[in-house]
């Protein structure tokens, strides 16, 4: 198989930031990676369930905290209150999560377009109050001590396993989904995003795709739900409302809506912003707020978006010619 | 296209229309239906117990959710104005919502009026009319105004752009949160009513006279907007801006005006109903995002849009709320929320766009 330019340039780039990755822990301190670097890689996949909804099936989810913090829950409540070793506690509440996405899947997916995104708010509210008030899954104040598998050890004493069992989760997030996108059934989705009346005409099952694409997300979102409840040792109610809700959704659209990188790289924005700031002023929100609104308004594409447009402008200096990929249209958010 | 179908359909008799849903609709609306009178049933005749025991309890928690329905109504009523004209989900709306009280309750307390009853305990201050009123009309027309503004600035050169503007009100909302806990710390506050004005009255049992201030000017708001959409000359441009905005511009209205008359009128409500339950409930920096919340649900289960729906809407959510925590047995009463959950499940399975829902 032959390669082509872009296409080599591309493999080098993702093995130089992989091997950058593999070798953090021993370029960083302890706290920038251990502390800053799993945050983000988990953030990021959070962020990476939502932007594989929103960019190849169209729905913008704001649910995804909630299905992350359900799995979380079910992890904290089996190991900590029922005594249940940590691994089957984990695929119990991949499950759970699973299976809870796929029918908010059902439900949801029959709207579109900004009654998916209220429909999934309300979603996203409800397991908040949920958690909030029946204290016999949140404890009072969150369950706290969950202990992580020996394989993970415990963070505080030693972040770099965590580190690494984020990493390769991330790893396998990105590509397992550059790989779904791209098999029959993502490219179903891709096409009932841009033409559902078509794609029913042809013989598509349009919803039971959206569910399906949901319960993926749901997925997704479930190991992030159980790295952070590793990471932080604790979950608690206020680790899913809204103002988390919307972090993700600020991540995901500075980072870039319809790019699958972008995950990461807002994750990387909003926890060094985070981690820098919070010294600096007690106001971050209102600073996170101004940044999102300055985006949005200017850059549809996100962070993700503006390095495009840059390098698309290098291209045509340059005049490298390169084909069109199976990515996203960067339009998408002017959707009608 | 889709929409040509969809009126074509409501056209048919029913025999026909039953013929062209699929079997998994059919079944699916009569296990919703077998599951409401399920509830309806069990609700009468755990009601009629508790009625036969304590109808006094009943008819109090009835005027509970009536109440709550209303407040409910007056939030909605703005952010389905808002959606309904112009296509804008303003998720900044439970943030104006608190905003509203707010500033009332700072300008209250520079009248002189209201004590800070929340933190003594107890009030001792005259509190007059016009200490609550002027507050009230003020608080909602500057969170009109603001409203105007967010729409003239962000909004109005995105229009079309649903998803987008959406995006834009929550950034608005994400610092107009942080912006208000700065400024109003996390405890919660509360507005005086009139001293004048009774604490209870009797209307069967002793009854929160301020909670009935509040359903009266929710009846009247839903009167006044319903006479002003359907019967006056503007209400008439609003609702042909509605289903076509292009053809009214093009007959020399001024649809711009109309929209920016419409977020003025939708933010007011907010405000409006902020000071409304800034009185009747209290205010506390996670309001915005409950009030956003059942802004959602009501329109989401009223359609989008629809006054009527927000009006069934606010009833449903309001009712289910008061009922949920008096009438679910105790052990289960902090499952509540999963009644909501549920209420939303039934709507939508049977109308995707809620009760009174029309296509885009």
């Amino acid at each position: 198989m032959r390669l082509e330019r872009p296409q080599l340039f591309r493999l080098g780039v993702a093995a130089g930031v992989l091997l950058f990755l593999f070798l953090a822990p021993l370029i960083f301190t302890d706290y920038q990676y251990g502390v800053l670097g799993t945050k983000i890689l988990w953030l990021g996949i959070v962020a990476a369930s939502l932007i594989f909804l929103a960019g190849y099936g169209g729905m913008v989810s704001l649910a995804q905290t909630a299905l992350f913090g359900i799995a979380g829950f079910v992890v904290a409540n089996l190991v900590v209150f029922t005594g249940w070793s940590e691994w089957p506690a984990v695929a119990v509440g991949i499950l759970i999560a699973t299976s809870v996405g796929l029918l908010f899947g059902l439900i949801a997916s029959r709207s579109v377009g900004i009654y998916f995104l209220m429909i999934t708010l309300a979603f996203a509210v409800i397991v908040f109050y949920f958690f909030a008030q029946v204290t016999k899954f949140s404890g009072f104040g969150g369950v706290n001590n969950v202990s992580a598998p020996g394989l993970i050890g415990n963070p505080r004493q030693d972040p770099a396993p965590l580190y690494y069992a984020a990493l390769v989760v991330s790893v396998l997030v990105y590509f397992g989904i550059r790989y779904l996108v791209r098999t029959p059934f993502g490219l179903a989705l891709q096409g009932i995003r841009d033409e559902p009346t078509r794609m029913r005409a042809l013989g598509f099952n349009v919803h039971l795709h959206r569910t399906l694409a949901f319960g993926v997300g749901a997925f997704i979102a479930s190991l992030a739900g159980v790295l952070s409840v590793w990471y932080n040792s604790q979950i608690s109610p206020g680790s899913i409302d809204v103002s988390r809700t919307i972090d993700v959704l600020v991540i995901a659209v500075v980072g870039g809506l319809f790019r699958l990188e972008g995950a990461w790289i807002g994750a990387l924005v909003f926890t060094v912003l985070d981690d820098q700031l919070r010294g600096e002023t007690t106001r971050f929100n209102t600073v996170i707020g101004i940044v999102f609104l300055v985006i949005v308004l200017l850059s549809p594409g996100g962070l993700v978006g503006i390095f495009g447009r840059v390098t698309e402008g290098v291209r045509r200096i340059t005049r490298t010619r390169s084909g069109g990929s199976g990515e996203p249209p960067q339009a998408a958010l002017d959707e009608p | 296209m889709s929409q040509q179908t969809h009126a074509a359909a409501t056209h048919l008799p029913w025999q026909e229309r039953l013929r062209a849903t699929p079997l998994t609709r059919i079944v699916a609306r009569i296990a919703i239906a077998a599951l409401a009178v399920f509830v309806l049933l069990w609700v009468l005749v755990l009601a009629d117990e508790a009625a036969v025991k304590e109808p006094r309890v009943f008819l109090r928690v009835l005027l509970l959710g009536l109440t709550l329905a209303g407040l409910f109504f007056v939030v909605a009523s703005g952010f389905t104005l808002i959606f309904g004209l112009m296509r804008v989900v303003n998720m900044a709306h439970g943030s104006l919502y608190l905003l509203g009280g707010y500033f009332a309750f700072d300008l209250q307390q520079r009248l002189g009026g209201g004590s800070s009853v929340s933190t003594l305990g107890f009030s001792s201050a005259e509190t007059s009319f016009w200490d609550w009123f002027l507050p009230l009309i003020a608080a909602s027309f500057a969170v009109g105004v603001i409203g105007l503004v967010m729409q003239q600035v962000f909004l109005r050169w995105n229009q079309g752009q649903e998803l987008r503007q959406a995006l834009i009100t929550i950034a608005i909302s994400v610092i107009l949160a942080d912006q208000m806990l700065a400024h109003y710390g996390g405890l919660a506050e509360e507005l005086t009513p009139p001293t004048s004005w009774p604490t209870s009255v009797n209307v069967g049992v002793d009854f929160g006279f301020f909670r009935l201030v509040v359903l009266a000017s929710a009846i009247a708001i839903g009167i006044g907007l319903f006479l002003g959409i359907h019967r006056s000359r503007v209400g008439m441009i609003v609702r042909a801006g509605v289903d076509d905005r292009a053809m009214v511009s093009a007959l020399g209205i001024n649809i711009q005006l109309v929209f920016a008359g419409a977020f003025f009128v939708g933010s007011f409500l907010a405000g409006f109903g902020g000071v409304l339950g800034g009185t009747m409930i209290s205010l506390d920096k996670g309001n915005d995002t409950a009030f956003l919340l059942n802004s959602l649900i009501v329109v989401i289960i009223g359609g989008m849009g629809s006054l009527g729906g927000a009006a069934i809407g606010a009833l449903a959510l309001g009712l289910v709320d008061a009922f949920s925590d008096i009438y679910l047995p105790a052990e289960w009463s902090n499952y509540s929320i999963l009644l909501t959950f549920v209420l939303l499940i039934a709507v939508l399975a049977v109308r995707p766009l809620g009760l009174f829902g029309r296509p885009a």
